[in-house]
């Protein structure tokens, strides 16, 4: 059997790129310096944060002073979500806008501003995963001082129209923020013609490592800190700054936003061929919209099976992939976003997420067309639910 | 999130999977909506359990724990099998993340349900020996 490692979970991490690895190293070694040190070193550091952010702002079409690194892109969401609240506070304007299936980094913040006084409106998507920006412009209310938007969902890859809702916001005067950590790369992104005032990014999504983020402000917002102390970005995000880490999310960026086109290209036709033949499987579904969804975004659920018991036998046969199940997620509860739009918990356990990045190959695809169908056969076999289902039994009455 | 060897072992390599047609008990636990549910087939002869299959709808450790859960009563006289815990299958697989007990919980509960159905249909009301087996209702165990 073939034992070399499938890996299709890039939108759980990416493997840190040859040129990102190349470009970072100076900064883990010799290059050291403090970027806050005078001396030579640490003006190089410095440099290099410089030239960083510039490389970070033209890929989003933002300026160099819009740009701030973070820790991540939980910290870039945390920091817009509470410091926007925080200063709408300020000028009595205590209301959220967001959706039902945000990432947890925006879900649990704005949770979290519940129990501190402000209300959040949770606005539902369709059966297809997408917002409808009617429905955005139908929750903002006078008092409204922030909306945030995910830009693609990370479960099912669907693509929101950003644009659409960029636009509402500006014309109401309401902070928009978008969580862009599986944007970026895979959608052109372009801040100002999308009204965009805040955006979320994150490094190890695009091959650079882990534990780097960014977060883009447009001119004139002005949040509140979130993390306080030394005059690093500006004063505006204290800490040391993680240098290895700015030059390989630049130098990651710079080569994600590079040709998109080229990209979306190659991986679609993977994700398309995948999304056909293991839809084949019976009763199975492709969970969100067919089209419009990142190019390497696969989620199809298969009824009678459970989906830790899926991935670990496809652990067995070297492809790693994820799922929405609750025994994955570390909850009781299946994924909130595949319960958003519509699925019954007993389908939503037995879900598959397959992401792909560029350096996956036609042979992968093969791999996975060949083993998914006997694995789903194999857990089926063994499954007293999937007996259910072939009896007609309807196994969602509780 | 860690699984240990064992559990690997009987997740990749289940044993006693299947049905049994003609058997003496049947016991089912759990429900789709939990994400795991649990059947187990025992036969009887002269008092001991000389057969068991089990099939399983769950995760990795609800395969491990349905597994040894058989291993441990197959062949061994009813009243032994009826005093396996759920503590004694954790044992067996060298421990279970703390997330992953109530597998445990539910593999004990599907063998004495299935013992159960076994003293129904001797005539015996199986609360006499076994005591309550209700299981509870929400997903939380």
């Amino acid at each position: 059997m073939d034992k070399r490692l499938i890996y299709v979970d890039n939108a759980a991490t990416t493997k840190i790129s040859k040129p990102v690895l190349d470009a970072m190293m100076p900064y883990l070694t010799d290059g050291f310096g403090n970027a806050s040190s005078i001396y030579s070193i640490g003006m190089n550091s410095a440099r290099a944060i410089l030239k960083a952010r510039e490389t970070v702002a033209k890929a989003l079409g933002a300026k160099t002073s819009e740009i701030y690194f973070t820790s991540g892109g939980s910290e870039a969401d945390n920091w817009a979500i509470k410091c926007a609240a925080d200063a709408g506070a300020g000028r009595g304007k205590k209301h959220i806008v967001t959706t039902v299936f945000e990432h947890h980094a925006v879900l649990h913040t704005c949770e979290y501003l519940e129990k501190h006084g402000f209300e959040v409106t949770y606005v539902p998507v369709d059966e297809m995963g997408l917002v409808h920006p009617e429905d955005i412009e139908k929750a903002i209310r006078d008092d409204t001082c922030l909306v945030t938007v995910m830009f693609a969902n990370n479960e099912i890859g669907t693509i929101q129209p950003i644009p659409e809702i960029g636009e509402i916001c500006r014309r109401k005067k309401v902070l928009f923020h978008t969580d862009a950590v599986q944007a970026v790369g895979n959608v052109e992104i372009d801040v100002a013609a999308m009204n965009i005032d805040l955006l979320s990014l994150s490094g190890h999504k695009i091959h650079a490592p882990k534990g780097v983020g960014a977060m883009y402000m447009r001119t004139g917002v002005n949040l509140p800190n979130l993390i306080h102390g030394g005059a690093q970005e500006r004063s505006k995000r204290a800490g040391t700054e993680n240098v290895a880490g700015i030059v390989a999310l630049a130098k990651a960026i710079e080569e994600a936003v590079k040709d998109i086109p080229a990209k979306q290209a190659k991986l679609s036709k993977m994700r398309d061929r995948l999304i056909n033949e293991l839809t084949k499987i019976p009763e199975s579904r492709l969970n969100g919209d067919p089209k419009k969804r990142l190019c390497g975004n696969v989620n199809i659920s298969f009824r009678g099976i459970e989906g830790e018991s899926l991935l670990l036998s496809l652990d067995l046969e070297g492809i790693c992939a994820s799922s929405g199940s609750a025994c994955t997620s570390g909850s009781l509860d299946p994924s909130h976003v595949l319960l958003a739009i519509g699925l019954p918990h007993s389908t939503a356990h037995g879900s598959l997420r397959i992401t792909l990045s560029e350096d996956n190959t036609d042979e992968d695809i093969d791999a996975i067309c060949e083993a998914v169908p006997r694995v789903v056969e194999k857990l089926r076999a063994m499954s007293p639910l999937w007996e259910r289902i072939l009896r007609d039994e309807d196994i969602d009455a509780e | 999130m860690i699984y240990s060897e064992k559990v690997m072992d009987h997740f990749a390599n289940p044993r006693n999977v299947g049905e049994i047609p003609d058997a003496d008990g049947v016991g089912e636990v759990g429900n789709a909506k939990c994400g795991d549910i649990m059947k187990m087939y025992i036969k009887v002869n002269d008092g001991i359990i000389t057969d068991v299959k089990f099939k399983t709808f769950g995760c990795g450790a609800a395969v491990a724990t349905s597994s040894m859960a058989t291993e441990l009563i197959k062949g061994k006289p009813i009243e032994e099998a009826m005093k396996l815990t759920n503590k004694a299958v954790i044992e067996a697989l060298d421990g279970l993340p703390t997330v992953k007990l109530h597998c445990s919980v539910l593999a004990e509960q599907a063998m004495k349900a299935a013992l159960a159905d076994y003293y129904t249909r001797q005539g015996i009301d199986p609360k006499m020996i076994l005591g309550d087996l209700s299981t509870p209702e929400s997903c939380e165990i």
